[in-house]
């Protein structure tokens, strides 16, 4: 391979990414491009990892047989989600465990809706069609990522997540034709998501610095507060039909903008919550650590298993 | 706490009888018969396959990127490779 300065490189990378062709795990790539996505791939990873937390703790607790069985499902899919995205991550150089202790140590974030607990069982309806909902939102968007392994291995998560959002919604349709105190549980899961649910597509534009950067190298396609608004137009129909007041006395349709207007984001919650102080941060860093700490000598048996077996087939 | 990583493995998925295996990605895993059940849990949740191949990634060797113009550039030149190439006269059939 000829030699060729740092400059032409850089120049023949955006030439592919302008021409929409996909970066593969061999080619050239700057060092910054290969960061961002090791920083976004490994803490899209930890999100569906830690995101089994809140809805695993009501697997026991499902009203029934069937809503037992799908949840099950459910979080069994965020667990392959989660290992989808970290082989991806592992295809740009970067070493899996590694990423996995940033999580634990703090270094590494991941998506803040997290933070927040699962109190009733009208809580895993409502994640299910607005937090999913927002990431599906992300996700759809990213299916068109410049970097083939990351672009490839959100196709499939859409594919199977668009199950997740309408089983919630499913789940909400009956609570809230069923008995007063059921669609009270309803709405208070509304009132205490809503938000949340509006801060996991991350700080507006304008305190959003690596959006240009990430919009250029088409690993975003669009910018935080677009994709907010598409949510939030997609989202105000279907909470009218399930007759449930979204929390927030400005939200209005707009006839000139063809949009919902909506009251001013709570960064300063945002922040806290993103910074390590809202109401789970701790609970689900220390049931991760846990997790990976106590089931350390499983791996290892598995492995002194496996070098044993290899070593009977050479003698 | 052990430092050593579970080895990596790239999963091939045949989606149907008749059909090619097909990459589809990779995971972790001690010894051949875990990658297979691994491979089947995490890529084969909604009936994508009836075969699975797992190959240890280290096994695998590729073609440089950077030489892919040389490599492809003389077939894309060849088009008489091609039967569109080629004029046949009027009513011929079946050719």
């Amino acid at each position: 391979m000829k030699t060729m300065d740092l400059q032409e490189l850089e120049k023949r990378f955006q030439e592919k990414i302008d021409k929409e062709i996909k970066i593969e795990p061999n080619d050239w790539m700057p060092d910054e491009y290969r960061k961002t996505l090791i920083r976004q791939i490994s803490q899209h990873a930890h999100s569906e990892i830690v995101g089994m937390l809140p809805e695993g703790n009501w697997i026991t607790r499902a009203p029934n047989l069937r809503r037992k069985a799908v949840l099950l499902a459910k979080v069994q899919d965020e667990a392959g989600h989660g290992l989808y995205l970290y082989s991806s991550v592992e295809t740009l150089g970067a070493d899996r465990e590694a990423t996995i202790d940033d999580l634990h140590s703090g270094k590494a974030k991941y998506s803040s809706i997290f933070n927040y607990p699962a109190v009733t069982w009208a809580d895993i309806g409502t994640i299910g069609w607005l937090v999913d909902g927002a990431a599906i939102m992300n996700q759809v968007a990213l299916c068109r990522c410049s970097y083939g392994p990351y672009a490839r291995g959100m196709v499939k998560i859409c594919k199977e997540e668009s199950f997740h959002q309408r089983q919630g919604f499913e789940s909400l349709v009956t609570l809230c034709n069923g008995t007063p105190t059921q669609k009270a549980m309803a709405q208070d899961a509304m009132n205490r998501f809503w938000w949340p649910a509006l801060m996991m597509f991350g700080p507006s534009d304008d305190e959003s610095p690596n959006s240009a950067q990430s919009m250029k190298w088409k690993i975003k396609r669009f910018s935080n507060d677009e994709l907010r608004q598409s949510f939030v137009d997609a989202t105000v129909p279907q909470a009218e039909i399930l007759g449930l007041t979204i929390p927030d006395p400005n939200l209005k349709w707009n006839e000139e903008t063809g949009h919902y207007d909506f009251s001013p984001i709570n960064w300063d919650e945002f922040w806290q919550v993103v910074n390590g102080n809202g109401p789970c941060n701790k609970e689900r860093i220390e049931a991760r650590t846990k997790a990976k700490e106590e089931g350390m000598w499983v791996r290892e048996a598995a492995m002194a298993y496996a070098e044993k077996r290899a070593l009977k087939k050479t003698a | 706490m052990s430092n050593r990583e579970w080895p990596l493995w790239e999963v091939f998925i045949r989606s149907k009888q008749g059909l090619n295996h097909k990459h589809v990605g990779s995971l972790r895993a001690p010894d051949a018969t875990l990658a297979l059940a691994n491979a089947r849990d995490v890529y084969t949740r909604r009936s994508e396959g009836i075969s699975i191949w797992v190959i240890e990634s280290n096994n695998v060797h590729a073609s440089d990127p950077s030489d892919a113009d040389s490599l492809f550039e003389p077939s894309d030149t060849k088009v008489y490779r091609h039967p569109t190439f080629y004029e046949v006269p009027d009513g011929i059939k079946h050719m």
